[in-house]
């Protein structure tokens, strides 16, 4: 029974088409390029507010409050002052790979958000190897923080890239080892194919619907925290660490350099929540079970008016946001580990954990 | 294996005429050669401007030479041109966090040396007020701890709490840290109207608020695996480098001459010293935090014992101590602080040595930093309780 929903689902993702799609082809592209740009440009901005102003909050602070209204503009003077800063290469930096190593970094952000759904209709691309793609293409940001830690010739960038090189690639492994047990579950590697299965995913032997993370909260919980690490985001921020290594491997950078390295931090917390919207918490599903108002298809997810796409889009800002709020509650919350218990934790606790999790729920996949 | 003893050496830096090199050593086998990194004097760990060089194989310290004395002022110096009532306003200033109990131990020198008799009620308030000064020290040594730890938010925990205290103090001296309260004899001025019962209230305060420094970083899973185990300091060790107060004491060692060799009227009231067994840094850091509500006890008994009465006695113009010498020592909030005077008789002291607590302290961090991973100096640095001024004067 489930199988037949399944397929008719993943048929249905097939033939859902991206509302920024037009007739002419350069239109086209260039609607989508604006999507994934904007999103890249204007999200991670109300992520970073976000973070002011909760961090105050917790702090007894007040946060920003002088650009604009309520302090909100704050981030976009920075970014202003960002670009007017010097832009200082150290003497004994090998320049070009220093120049590369920020877009070497930024790049795949922007890149992920091509595939990454927000609503029904509204997404740039919905390849078949959406998940793949998302997840082979965030590992290249660790080659731009490996390239700036050396090219800096400073011994506190080179000891914070090399932390920075062995967490991303320790933490890829727990963290692609969840997502494929999503993709088993959801038997499809789409990533607007995966919200259509969680919307018609029934507990077995019964007609509720549930999102992924009920079946999966190991899977979710091994996922949030091999992201956190990827990002380097307290209590993971060893690479970064500004009690050791001064500021790791962003050092020796100045200016809009250094802004494209922030900006690659905030787009990776939005990147990486966007996915465990995605993947485990339903996408733009309000509740398991709520259709969305106008819509039908699978879940009531699909073929909406213009409500029930605004509505959508709103659904999974808000649930992108809630997951940001936990980030950074948990940054204000706890100390920085050390690099051999991260380490330590990768290996020895979260890879057999995600394994485990991937066999029971391949092997719960076939009995059901 | 590689051959370390190949050296290459390639120049950078385009400008003719530069003699700018980096090093290459080894010939690209995988061997590694240590490295030698320069903490400070300008970095975030080390609060002021101390400079410890590590000498690193990978992340690991094989050995660390603290280099001091960057923020020498001379204070033994200055201390020789100014008269016994100006050296309170000097002294305040080499350990900025405890500038009282820098004072009460010049003043209990010059009035040993004049063999003068203080009036009691200047005594409870000079308790009181050294008291709350070191609830001020160690408050900010908690925040500043847990950032270096990376939690950033216990910092604004403390100086929430500090902000109230040097409030109070300020009510009564006129300062936020540099006090100057003191003079031979006694206090400068007796406390202003409503004084105790402000201070009444900011104690029930922070005996309601102290509770959620044990939760918040105590109690924390990723505190304790930082700090547990980490740069253990045994008790013989830290005796013989002269190691005090809470860093001493988290050794197991009771040494507080508060209890010891009670100065003021400390030993009519309960003085409690927290202990460690191990001396890492987690004793270290709750030995700091047992020492705060040890001293909010004290504070408390203060406050039943107040007498009325006169705070100073009449001086003369210039005030002149005998010829002779005096060796006096006080529990400062980091540990005991002592000041040796010596007098020809004239206006001026002829000597003022002192013996800090950070100075001897920072002594143990070549021992405590060897074989430990850059993460855990830190954490080591951190715990044992320094403040720059403090070790250069």
């Amino acid at each position: 029974m489930t199988d037949l929903v399944l397929e008719q689902a993943v048929t249905f993702a097939a033939q859902s088409a991206s509302l920024l799609t037009f007739d002419s082809f350069l239109l086209s592209v260039a609607a989508k390029i604006a999507f994934a740009l904007g999103l890249f440009f204007v999200v991670p901005l109300v992520g970073g507010y976000m973070e002011h102003k909760v961090m105050a909050r917790m702090q007894h602070r007040r946060g920003p409050v002088e650009a604009g209204p309520f302090g909100s503009l704050q981030l976009v003077a920075d970014g202003i002052k960002f670009i007017q800063k010097e832009d200082i290469i150290p003497r004994a930096a090998d320049k070009w790979v220093f120049a590369a190593a920020p877009g070497v970094a930024l790049v795949p952000g922007m890149l992920i958000f091509l595939v990454i759904p927000l609503g029904p209709g509204v997404f740039a691309l919905d390849l078949e190897l959406g998940l793949f793609y998302a997840l082979a293409i965030s590992s290249i940001s660790v080659l731009g923080i490996l390239m700036g830690g050396w090219a800096s010739a400073n011994k506190f960038s080179l000891i914070g890239g090399l932390r920075a090189g062995g967490q991303l690639i320790a933490y890829e492994l727990p963290l692609i080892l969840a997502a494929i047990t999503v993709a088993v579950q959801a038997q499809t590697l789409s990533l607007v194919g995966i919200v259509e299965a969680q919307s018609t995913f029934m507990l077995p032997g019964t007609d509720i619907n549930v999102w992924f993370v009920f079946p999966q909260i190991i899977g979710f919980g091994i996922f949030f925290i091999a992201a956190m690490a990827e990002l380097s985001r307290p209590p993971f921020d060893m690479p970064i660490a500004d009690s050791e290594l001064v500021f790791g491997y962003m050092t020796e950078y100045t200016g809009i350099k250094f802004a494209m390295f922030l900006l690659t931090e905030y787009g990776g917390m939005i990147i990486m929540s966007a996915l465990m919207v995605v993947l485990y918490l339903g996408g733009w599903q309000l509740l398991p079970g709520v259709p969305l108002p106008g819509c039908d298809g699978a879940g009531g997810l699909f073929d909406c008016g213009w409500l029930g796409t605004l509505a959508g889009v709103g659904i999974t800002l808000g649930k992108i946001m809630a997951l940001v709020f936990v980030m950074v509650w948990l940054r204000v919350a706890y100390p920085r580990l050390r690099e051999d218990q991260l380490q330590r934790m990768a290996w020895i606790v979260l890879v057999p954990l995600a394994l485990l999790n991937l066999a029971v729920v391949t092997v719960a996949k076939v009995v059901f | 294996m590689s051959d370390l003893s190949t050296r290459e050496r390639i120049h950078p830096g385009t400008a003719p005429g530069e003699d700018f090199h980096l090093e290459i050593i080894g010939d690209g086998d995988f061997d590694t050669a240590e490295m030698s990194l320069s903490i400070g004097p300008a970095h975030p760990a080390t609060h002021g401007v101390f400079r410890i060089v590590l000498d690193m194989d990978g992340e690991r310290v094989i050995g660390a030479r603290p280099v001091i004395g960057y923020m020498h002022r001379g204070f033994e110096k200055l201390a020789e041109y100014r008269d016994f009532r100006q050296i309170m306003a000097l002294v305040n200033r080499h350990d900025w966090l405890s500038g009282f109990s820098n004072e009460l131990g010049v003043a209990l020198a010059v009035e040993q040396m004049l063999e003068m008799e203080v009036p009691d009620r200047a005594q409870w308030i000079r308790m009181l007020i050294a008291e709350w000064n070191r609830v001020l020290n160690h408050l900010m040594f908690i925040g500043s701890f847990a950032i270096e730890l990376g939690a950033i938010t216990p910092m604004f925990y403390a100086f929430r709490e500090r902000e109230d205290i040097q409030h109070l103090l300020e009510s009564a001296t006129g300062g936020r840290l540099h006090f100057t309260y003191n003079q031979p004899g006694g206090l400068k001025i007796d406390l202003p109207k409503g004084f105790m019962q402000q201070s009444v209230d900011l104690l029930a305060q922070l005996r309601k608020r102290t509770p959620d420094f044990t939760d918040l970083i105590l109690g924390n899973e990723i505190f304790q695996a930082r700090t547990k185990g980490v740069g253990p300091l045994p008790a013989d060790v830290a005796l013989s480098y002269g190691v005090t107060g809470p860093t001493l004491h988290a050794t197991g060692v009771p040494e507080d001459s508060r209890v010891t060799e009670p100065y003021l009227k400390y030993d009519e009231v309960d003085v409690h010293v927290p202990l460690g067994e191990n001396g890492d840094s987690f004793d270290r850091f709750s030995c700091l935090l047992g020492r705060i509500d040890a001293s909010l006890d004290i504070i408390e008994q203060i406050h039943d014992h107040m007498p009325a009465g006169p705070v100073n006695q009449k001086l003369p113009k210039m005030v002149k101590a005998p010829e002779g010498s005096t060796y006096v020592r006080t529990e400062n909030p980091l540990g005991q602080l002592g000041y040796w005077l010596e007098s020809d008789g004239g206006r001026t002291p002829w000597r003022l040595k002192m013996r800090t607590p950070s100075f001897s302290n920072v002594q143990a961090i070549p021992y405590l930093l060897n074989g430990v991973l850059v993460p855990d100096a830190v954490a080591v640095l951190g715990s044992v309780f320094f403040v720059v001024g403090d070790i250069d004067r």
